[in-house]
């Protein structure tokens, strides 16, 4: 049996991280390319006679750069998409460098606290990442520079399960890609 | 409910010592009037200097099903040429008697042979036998555990079918292949970041799902046997809930490139994505009704999220739950009876099942943090994701709620099961 472990290693330079970043710093991402690895020492069989399994490996992902100095997360309320007064200084900031520099792109990754099943979720981050998504073109910010995404409630930025750790987690962050 | 209920530690006797962690499991049976056929299942003669120990992985099945009641053998070895003194295992309790062999063939392989006696007719039902492989033991066991359930039940086994899950463990996710009762995983994927919503192709050679690899919700088909991937559904925005629908043709995804969260039909090759509705609220989570014709989905364009069905090619969409006010991840049993989903009642989420034809529901579990559920081929059983003794836990349960089994196999969080389609013989 034949066993292909597909190696795909994304390394990611953190170029400028820290507070005070140089908006006009350019990420530098290294990305290797895909090896094909022969199979495993571990000849073992997974043959289960209804067909085997052929392991695979996506290998470490790729990392952000912190590209913009300051706040870059918007919260939100339980059960909300609405964009709290406080965070409007921030998305003007970002509305700002993003008409100043039409080349850049900016992912808005979308987020919930651990409530719920996982796929409204995803969808219930959609909504907050587009409502920021929203208020940038607002702003003025060409649609094509802004991809909303959610992650749902699969990447907690705090772990714990009181109204502290969900309200962290109820999020929208502003990625530079 | 308020329901009478038993916390019963099973441990399966094999001569006179307790088997290892491998074969034990938890049952709860909650309620009463369940009835159970009482069956013995004896050890096989040879097993003990077999590698799986048939016997005990046999009654492990056909207990989990809610179904059968293991009586007691006290060790009692008895060989499928044996006829058993049927009138001692009446006394027993036992309406029925299992008995077999495993032996090392020639070549390294292994012949298992049993045969299922009705010991109140005193009736021989049938016996088959099989020279499998070392590592096709444990797929030796759940074929006769699938024979005696059919013979006594009516009803098609399970039990040699497969399910997938997802694990979590220190920042790795791993999407696994493992028999119906959980043992037997074997990695099929390995990623630092979040795979959900394992969905089986109808065929059993591929598992559609979602994965975050490349910082973004994307959905792949995978297939098993040769870890070949296909981008499905790489859209600006996130892309997620696939569900296959029953011919293996198409699948169904929510996908926002358009603007929010909105169903669409793919080929299951891949290609151009064709809306199936549209409209300013969040539809997700679509899957097939067995006969292809709908779609089931949640929507929350009624201001809260409940379960709706339309026509597979989009069109009309009409209201399935009406109990609470939060209803989601939709699991149509393949008989096209149930709906099985998930119900936030007083803040807890809990598996409700609604038969259809009558739209009675019933909540099957007291735990609050059920999740994705998914039906066994044969519409008898259900696996479902649940917090336990605060880790991440996969359950089984009947129907009814009756009998609910946690499945072993995988130390650390387990989440996300589906359950695959009967296999071919």
């Amino acid at each position: 049996m034949k066993r292909i472990f597909l190696i795909l290693a994304v390394t990611a330079l953190m170029a400028g991280c820290g507070s005070t970043t140089n908006l006009d710093e350019v990420p530098v991402v290294d990305k290797t390319g895909t090896s094909v690895l022969p199979p495993g020492a571990d000849g073992s069989g997974s043959a289960v006679g209804k067909g085997d399994v052929t392991s695979v490996d996506v290998g470490a992902s790729s990392q952000n750069a912190a590209i913009v100095g300051g706040p870059r997360v918007v919260y939100f309320d339980y059960d909300s998409y609405v964009i709290k007064p406080e965070f409007q200084s921030l998305i003007e900031v970002h509305a700002r460098y993003l008409k100043a520099d039409k080349s850049r792109k900016v992912a808005i990754e979308g987020h919930t606290d651990e409530r719920g099943g996982r796929e409204y979720n995803l969808a219930l981050g959609q909504k907050r990442a587009e409502a920021v998504r929203s208020a940038l073109g607002l702003l003025g910010v060409v649609d094509s520079q802004v991809e909303a995404v959610s992650f749902g409630k699969e990447k907690p930025a705090v772990q714990g399960s009181d109204e502290a750790a969900m309200a962290k987690n109820r999020r929208a962050e502003i990625r530079y890609k | 409910m308020q329901m009478m209920k038993k916390r019963i530690l099973l441990c399966l006797l094999v001569g006179m010592a307790c088997l290892p962690v491998l074969a034990q499991f938890r049952v709860e049976v909650s309620g009463v009037g369940l009835t159970q056929l009482p069956i013995a299942v004896s050890a096989f003669r040879g097993q003990d200097s077999a590698p799986q120990k048939i016997a005990a992985i046999v009654q492990a099945d056909l207990e989990r099903s809610g179904q059968f009641r293991g009586v007691d053998t006290v060790g009692a070895a008895l060989d499928e040429g044996t006829r058993p003194d049927v009138a001692l295992w009446r006394q027993k309790g036992a309406d029925s008697l299992v008995t077999g062999s495993v032996s090392r063939l020639a070549d390294g392989r292994y012949d298992v042979r049993f045969r299922l006696w009705d010991v109140v007719r005193g009736q021989d039902l049938g016996g088959q036998s099989y020279a499998v492989t070392q590592a096709d033991l444990r797929l030796s066991a759940h074929r006769i555990a699938d024979f005696i359930y059919e013979k006594l039940t009516g009803d098609k086994g399970a039990f040699s079918t497969r399910i997938t899950y997802v694990t979590k463990a220190a920042q790795r996710y791993q999407l696994w292949v493992a028999d119906a009762d959980g043992e037997n995983a074997q990695p099929a994927l390995a990623s630092p970041e979040p795979i959900i919503s394992p969905a089986w192709s109808p065929n059993g050679s591929q598992i559609a799902y979602v994965s975050f690899e490349s910082r973004k919700p994307v959905v792949y088909t995978h297939d098993v046997a040769t870890g070949k991937r296909r981008l499905i559904a790489n859209f600006r925005g996130s892309n997620s809930a696939p569900a296959w629908s029953p011919d293996g043709r198409t699948l169904a995804v929510t996908l926002s490139r358009d603007g929010g969260s909105q169903l669409y039909a793919i080929d299951a090759g891949g290609g151009e994505p064709r809306r199936l509705a549209q409209n300013s609220s969040i539809d997700t989570e679509p899957v097939y009704a067995p006969d292809g014709k709908n779609i089931y989905f949640v929507s929350d364009r009624g201001g809260a999220p409940q379960i709706y069905r339309m026509p597979a090619t989009g069109g009309g969409a009409e209201r399935v739950t009406f109990t609470g006010t939060y209803n989601i991840s939709p699991a149509i049993s393949p008989d096209g009876r149930w709906l099985a989903y998930i119900s936030r009642v007083s803040g807890a989420f809990k598996l409700h099942v609604l038969e259809l034809a009558s739209g009675a529901v019933t909540a099957i579990t007291d735990t609050t943090a059920d999740e994705s559920p998914s039906f066994a081929p044969n519409s008898r059983l259900i696996v479902y994701a649940t917090q336990s003794q605060g880790r991440e836990a996969l359950m089984t349960a009947t129907v009814d709620g009756k009998l609910k089994a946690r499945l072993t196999g995988q130390n650390g969080d387990i989440r996300e099961p589906g359950w695959g389609p009967f296999q071919k013989q």
